[in-house]
């Protein structure tokens, strides 16, 4: 049977992908967006496969906010990143140093 | 009687601030009648109060006058110490003081020619040289009338500060700051051996007061003092020595005589003054106050007398190299202290204050009559230019003369009585040393009587050198500088005669002096004393007369008869005799080597600890350094600041990451 361990490492492990992609990402600011993603589906993983196991609906209610909160979050990510290359012709983060000390 | 002795020291004081003050305001005539009337007011007191003791018994006092503090039991204060030694003392002083007042209205009368026209030095030069000369007299009379080291130690400091002052005194000169620089500081290597003497006396008596100090020295007689670790000197000694030492600086024994010479870059009155009678007479003074102390201490007084016997053989001989009329006279100087500190060592401490005091009046008339053939000369010191000059100046040559008959102790006259007894004396001492300073002494003498007659016969007789132009204004200078030499000149005749049976042999000291039974050597030449007259025609048959005679004969014969013939006759004695007069002329090395190892080392030294201790440690490395490693750290610490996101978010995880495995652990 998979049991409550299974699901949490895949929860881990898309986390971890997500975590990595931010490091690893030096091209393009829409990664960035997608990791953030893959992040928030980490963690509704989690809540569903904590929900099922100890037969608690609370889980399932919160993924619902999360998943909203998350939509939103897009929707206005991607519009920064339509204003950004308004401004700056380039959705390279490498380029997007302006704050370099 | 407190008010009295209050009135003697302040008076010069009192002038010496009008005239230093009010300078500008109430002119030269207003300057020098205050600063006169000051040192006049002391002249006259000091003498009633010798009258008083001579005549009238009186007795010594010894009181505070004030209070300046109280600290770890010691009482510092401000007192007279009122004895004979001291009534003779002031009387000298302020004496030659006076005389030298009324001299150097005549000699500073022409004083704006030695200053260039914007030189604010040179405005009211003559009023501030009068200040300068009172406050000296000031600065001397408190020394000689304390009652406690510390006011000693002061009037040692004032008087070493005027003393820079007014060798300093046409200080647009270069040789004259050097020469004032110098003084100050070869003093000052004294003072340090005085202060730690002053500094052993309050640690082991716990007091300053002299009296206090002479009366319990005969308990810490065997005393010994802890120095360095395991080694014990005995405490008398080292007080005696170390006090000595001051009185090497201040009255320039062999090492630390070289600043003399030089100090007389100064105007002429104050090296009448200061460097032949007065402050040069400070130390020989303190160490005859001292005598109680000295008494206790047979290596001390050893050393004074070797000292004193070096410096009064080796200065006169380089007396006899000299060009400049004032430093002949400078050297003389330096050996007849040299005679002085020879009779303190051997425990005369009577006959070195008694040739003190001639020597004051006949050495201030050498220096004053050189500074008005000088003043005749327009400035001209070197003797190689005279000549034939008693024709022109007679009551200046007659003076000179009476000075150098004295100075070379003709018997009659006043140095013969003083100088004859401090070779007797000398000769008498048992202490170790005094076979070596009695044979240095007398060989002096002739010494002594071929570089004064040398330096008459250069001056005032044989064919005149001056150039046409200098003969032609030749004359005798005015009555305020010639007076001064004829009231000078009757001192150094008689008063010999008049003093030396009270001074040497009789009761004048009394308490003021005290010598051990052992080393009184004086009380040996009093058996042999039978009057003045007698005194003198023993002299006329003794060792000493013959060699001044001999060297009288001798200048004579080279520095008239055979110059008269040549005039280049001292350039082939210098040729002939080249050793002897390239070790004189390079003062016997000791100028050399402390400009080379003192002077340039102390330069060096701090040129060193400037450009590697100050440039380079403070400002480079606390200073600039200090703000350079906080820039390069900065620099480094920015760069984390990359401004791109990805490493911001690395820094976020990381920093998660970390604080849930602290959590995790703890």
């Amino acid at each position: 049977m998979i049991s409550l361990t299974e699901y949490l490492i895949l929860g881990g492990i898309l986390f971890s992908i997500g975590v990595a992609g931010i490091f690893l990402n030096r091209k393009n600011v829409i990664i960035l967006l997608m990791c953030i993603e893959l992040m928030l589906l980490a963690v509704n993983m989690n809540f569903i496969a904590f929900s099922h196991f100890l037969e608690d609906p609370t889980g399932q209610v919160f993924v619902f906010f999360i998943l909203t909160v998350a939509a939103a979050e897009a929707a206005i990510g991607l519009a920064i990143l339509v204003v950004l290359f308004r401004a700056r012709q380039t959705i390279n983060v490498d380029d997007l140093d302006a704050l370099k000390g | 009687m407190a008010n009295l002795y209050l009135i003697i020291v302040l008076a010069p004081l009192v002038g010496a601030i009008i005239a230093g003050f009010f300078g500008g305001r109430i002119g030269r005539a207003g300057a020098h009648w205050v600063a006169i009337i000051g040192v006049g007011i002391s002249t006259l007191l000091s003498l009633y109060v010798v009258k008083r003791f001579l005549f009238d018994d009186q007795e010594v006092f010894n009181g505070s006058v004030y209070s300046w503090m109280v600290s770890g039991g010691i009482h510092f204060q401000i007192g007279f110490l009122v004895d004979r030694l001291t009534a003779l003392m002031i009387a000298v002083v302020s004496f030659v003081s006076l005389m030298v007042h009324i001299y150097t209205i005549g000699y500073m009368a022409d004083d704006e020619h030695n200053w260039p026209k914007e030189s604010l030095a040179g405005r009211n030069s003559y009023q501030r040289f009068f200040s300068y000369i009172s406050l000296f007299t000031f600065s001397m009379l408190m020394l000689v009338m304390s009652n406690n080291f510390l006011q000693l130690f002061f009037g040692w400091e004032a008087v070493g500060l005027v003393s820079y002052l007014l060798i300093g005194f046409w200080s647009v000169r270069e040789s004259a700051i050097f020469a004032n620089l110098k003084a100050f500081l070869v003093n000052r290597v004294g003072d340090f051996g005085f202060i730690l003497g002053i500094a052993a006396v309050a640690m082991y008596f716990h007091s300053l007061d002299y009296l206090t100090v002479f009366g319990k020295a005969p308990e810490l007689a065997d005393a010994r003092i802890q120095v360095l670790g395991d080694s014990s000197w005995s405490l008398m000694t080292t007080i005696c020595v170390l006090l000595f030492i001051g009185a090497m600086g201040k009255s320039a024994q062999v090492p630390l005589h070289v600043w003399l010479p030089d100090s007389m870059e100064g105007p002429t009155p104050i090296s009448a003054l200061i460097h032949a009678a007065t402050m040069v007479t400070a130390g020989i003074f303190m160490v005859a106050r001292m005598s109680p102390l000295y008494e206790l201490s047979d290596t001390a007084l050893s050393f004074v007398m070797i000292v004193g016997a070096t410096t009064a053989f080796f200065m006169g001989l380089i007396g006899l190299a000299q060009n400049d009329i004032k430093r002949v006279i400078a050297y003389s100087t330096l050996s007849q202290l040299g005679y002085m500190t020879a009779a303190l060592g051997a425990s005369a401490y009577a006959a070195g204050i008694f040739h003190l005091m001639t020597h004051a009046f006949f050495k201030a008339l050498l220096f004053l009559g050189a500074g008005s053939v000088i003043i005749a000369m327009h400035h001209d010191q070197d003797i190689r230019n005279m000549g034939g000059i008693r024709k022109y100046m007679p009551f200046t040559w007659i003076t000179f003369l009476i000075g150098t008959l004295a100075l070379i102790g003709f018997p009659g006259f006043s140095g013969f009585f003083s100088k004859d007894a401090i070779i007797w004396a000398v000769g008498d001492s048992h202490v170790a040393g005094a076979g070596y300073a009695h044979a240095l002494l007398t060989i002096g003498v002739l010494i002594t009587s071929l570089y004064s007659f040398r330096l008459y016969f250069l001056v005032f007789h044989g064919k005149e050198r001056m150039d046409e132009h200098t003969r032609h204004h030749l004359h005798e200078t005015p009555a305020v500088v010639w007076v001064p030499l004829v009231l000078l000149a009757i001192p150094s005749v008689v008063i010999g005669w008049v003093t030396v049976e009270p001074v040497l042999f009789g009761e004048w000291f009394r308490s003021a002096i005290y010598v051990a039974p052992a080393h009184d050597v004086l009380a040996e030449l009093n058996h042999h004393y039978h009057g003045e007259a007698a005194f003198v025609l023993h002299g006329l048959t003794g060792v000493p007369f013959w060699l001044a005679l001999a060297g009288f004969v001798l200048a004579a014969y080279v520095f008239w008869y055979r110059f008269a013939k040549d005039p280049h006759i001292e350039e082939k004695l210098r040729s002939r005799l080249a050793w002897l007069y390239q070790v004189l002329d390079r003062k016997y090395g000791f100028d050399d080597f402390y400009q080379a190892f003192f002077a340039a080392g102390s330069r060096d030294i701090g040129k060193a600890l400037w450009l590697n201790g100050d440039r380079g440690i403070i400002d480079g490395v606390a200073v600039n350094g200090s703000a350079k490693s906080v820039a390069r750290l900065a620099e480094r610490a920015r760069r984390i600041q990359t401004g791109r996101l990805y490493n911001y978010a690395i820094a976020m995880i990381l920093g998660l990451i970390v604080l849930q495995a602290i959590f995790v652990v703890f």
